[in-house]
């Protein structure tokens, strides 16, 4: 049974890429940095009295800057969430959605209005409620959208988030979704609170990611996986071997809408608030751009992509003020034009070049190609 | 039934442009039937229109007595037509093992036909874990033709198996396609008229996106008339 067990777990984690080991350091790592916060940055004068040296650790856990880097780590792995979800449409069938952020703020304002005074119900009914609501949404656009190609289903998806963005905004619903100013406050339950309880949403968190990780690695490696694939590299070369692709695309349609619900639930249950801002292009751009700055096409470039943006953001804000974006942007760029097939994709194939990077940059300045 | 595939005047347009103004061909079973014309004749949209990448609008396409012309690609191919692509369309990304599994129609279809396709490409079993993007581009051009050979298909359509091929590989493709025609009737698109003289036991000859002529391959060897007429070529 064992030895069956982790050939299972074997499978699971040698796909294509970096080996399993890395992945279970890695997994480990993040499993131990409450721990670690704990004993490195944490108050050290937040240990009760008495208490033995890890019950100690978990309290200094929940104090100063390490309360807060599980904070900023809990955020890297929602946006994580939802950046491979995105990369499961761009990256993996090549479909360039503009409307991914409707899956996201749908799924906030789902648990947020279910869990709230309107329907009281029990957190993991309202959750599960969530998991079927992204479901029919992602069939429902997904069939609607899925019938036209390129440009046209981004415009079409672009339109459909507008529409749900302007839903939440109305006036109309303002009983349900507070319009413009969003849902704050509602009552998530206590044992979940992020504030009292820092590290154990830490784990949920983790939890969550590890599971969407590896349900996203699975469904790539799969046989559905390889003619996602092959729709991408080419549509009709996969519909002439006799694939309806059609139901390839809205099966990644479907698998990004539900992990992105959950990565916006989760975020919406972590700061206890839900606004139409979740709704926006700019939500799906950030995804995007998580994506690109990974490395389209791996599950490893936007985990990487949105550990390193929502650390940038951070940084960046603090050094240079309200001005941080310019910066960004800059730096944003500079990525896009060294390193075109982003972190992860460059280092696989090893196509790092300053020269052809240096030229790509001087002909983006001077608007001119280079010579030869 | 003695044809295995039927086109009677088919008529296609891309966009605004009129393609096919009215070809029609015959490909009798266990056949090699080559289509032939200059470039730009139409032999492609013939192919691509036949298993519905460019539907004809208006004309039939039978095979196997049934008329498939208007229904959507996978339903065509799926009903047993192979088709090989021009410029070696094999998925890049996706290995030379699952870019062969990708194509079974049935489970166990590379089980079963597996040793055949091997033996005809004895190259791709060495390379079977590389990725298509890695072959060069006659490896990449076998496996195409491969890909075609992994479910039971009971027609080939082959675009320019010969295209930029070096003259070894060329001579392993004319070899490998003969072998494979003991099983199954092709089709196929030709620019090199050596290769397709060589092959070929029919030919249909496409101009300006008509068919204008058709017969045995023995007859039009000895017509130059016709060769130089359409073909430009000796």
């Amino acid at each position: 049974m064992q030895v069956s067990l982790s050939r299972r777990w074997q499978k699971i984690f040698s796909g294509r890429g970096a080996q399993g080991w890395v992945y279970l350091a890695v997994f480990a790592l993040l499993a131990l940095f409450p721990l670690i916060a704990g004993l490195t940055i944490g108050n050290p004068q937040a240990a009760s009295e008495g208490a033995g040296f890890f019950e100690g650790l978990l309290q200094r856990a929940e104090s100063g800057y390490a309360k807060f880097w599980q904070g900023m780590l809990i955020q890297m792995l929602i946006l994580s969430i939802f950046a491979m979800s995105y990369d499961i449409l761009l990256g993996y069938t090549g479909i360039l959605s503009f409307g991914h952020a409707m899956f996201f703020g749908t799924g906030g304002y789902a648990i947020a209005i279910l869990i709230g005074q309107h329907f009281n119900w029990p957190f993991f009914q309202a959750l599960g409620a969530v998991v079927v609501i992204a479901v029919l949404q992602s069939l429902i656009f997904g069939i609607l959208s899925l019938r036209v190609k390129g440009v046209y289903l981004t415009m079409v998806t672009l339109a459909f988030a507008e529409m749900f963005f302007i839903l939440a905004e109305a006036g109309d619903f303002r009983q349900y979704t507070g319009a413009d100013d969003g849902l704050h406050g509602f009552p998530v339950p206590a044992y979940l609170s992020a504030t009292e309880h820092r590290t154990r949403f830490y784990y949920l968190a983790l939890i969550l990611f590890v599971l969407v990780f590896l349900a996203a690695r699975r469904l790539i490696n799969s046989p559905t996986g390889r003619v996602m694939i092959a729709t991408r590299d080419n549509e009709n070369r996969a519909m002439m071997i006799g694939f309806n692709t059609f139901w390839y695309k809205l099966i990644a349609f479907v698998a990004a809408g539900v992990f992105a619900a959950l990565a916006g639930a989760l975020s919406a249950l972590f700061n206890v608030s839900v606004t139409p801002a979740t709704l926006t292009t700019f939500r799906t751009i950030d995804a995007l751009a998580m994506t690109i700055i990974g490395g389209v096409g791996t599950l490893i470039g936007p985990i990487l992509g949105a550990g390193i943006i929502q650390l940038l953001g951070y940084w960046l804000e603090r050094w240079f003020g309200a001005n941080w974006t310019l910066i960004y942007g800059i730096i944003f760029m500079l990525i896009v034009v060294f390193l075109p097939y982003g972190i992860v994709g460059t280092l696989r194939r090893r196509s790092f070049g300053w020269k052809a990077g240096w030229a790509r940059w001087k002909q983006l300045l001077t608007g001119k190609a280079a010579p030869g | 039934m003695n044809n295995v595939l039927e086109v009677h005047d088919i008529q296609t347009f891309i966009g605004q442009y009129h393609i096919l103004e009215g070809v029609s061909l015959e490909v009798p079973r266990g056949s090699i039937t080559v289509l032939l014309g200059r470039n730009g004749a139409g032999k492609t949209t013939t192919l691509k229109s036949i298993i519905g990448l460019t539907p004809p609008k208006t004309g039939a396409v039978l095979f196997n007595g049934a008329e498939i012309q208007g229904k959507p690609t996978f339903r065509i191919t799926g009903q047993g037509i192979g088709y090989v692509p021009e410029h070696r369309a094999v998925f890049r990304d996706l290995t030379v093992e699952e870019n062969l599994r990708i194509a079974e129609r049935k489970k166990g279809d590379l089980a079963l036909r597996g040793d055949f396709i091997f033996n005809l490409f004895p190259d791709l079993k060495r390379l079977i874990k590389l990725p298509g993007g890695h072959l060069s581009g006659g490896q990449q051009q076998m496996l195409a033709v491969a890909r075609a050979l992994v479910p039971e298909n009971t027609l080939l359509l082959i675009d320019e198996p010969s295209e930029g091929l070096a003259p070894v590989i060329i001579e392993q493709m004319i070899e490998a396609i003969r072998q494979l025609s003991a099983y199954t009737t092709v089709l196929l698109v030709e620019q090199n008229f050596i290769m397709a003289s060589q092959l070929a036991d029919r030919y249909t000859i496409i101009e300006s996106g008509r068919s204008v002529k058709s017969g045995q391959m023995a007859d039009l060897v000895k017509d130059g008339d016709t060769i130089r007429r359409y073909l430009g070529a000796t």
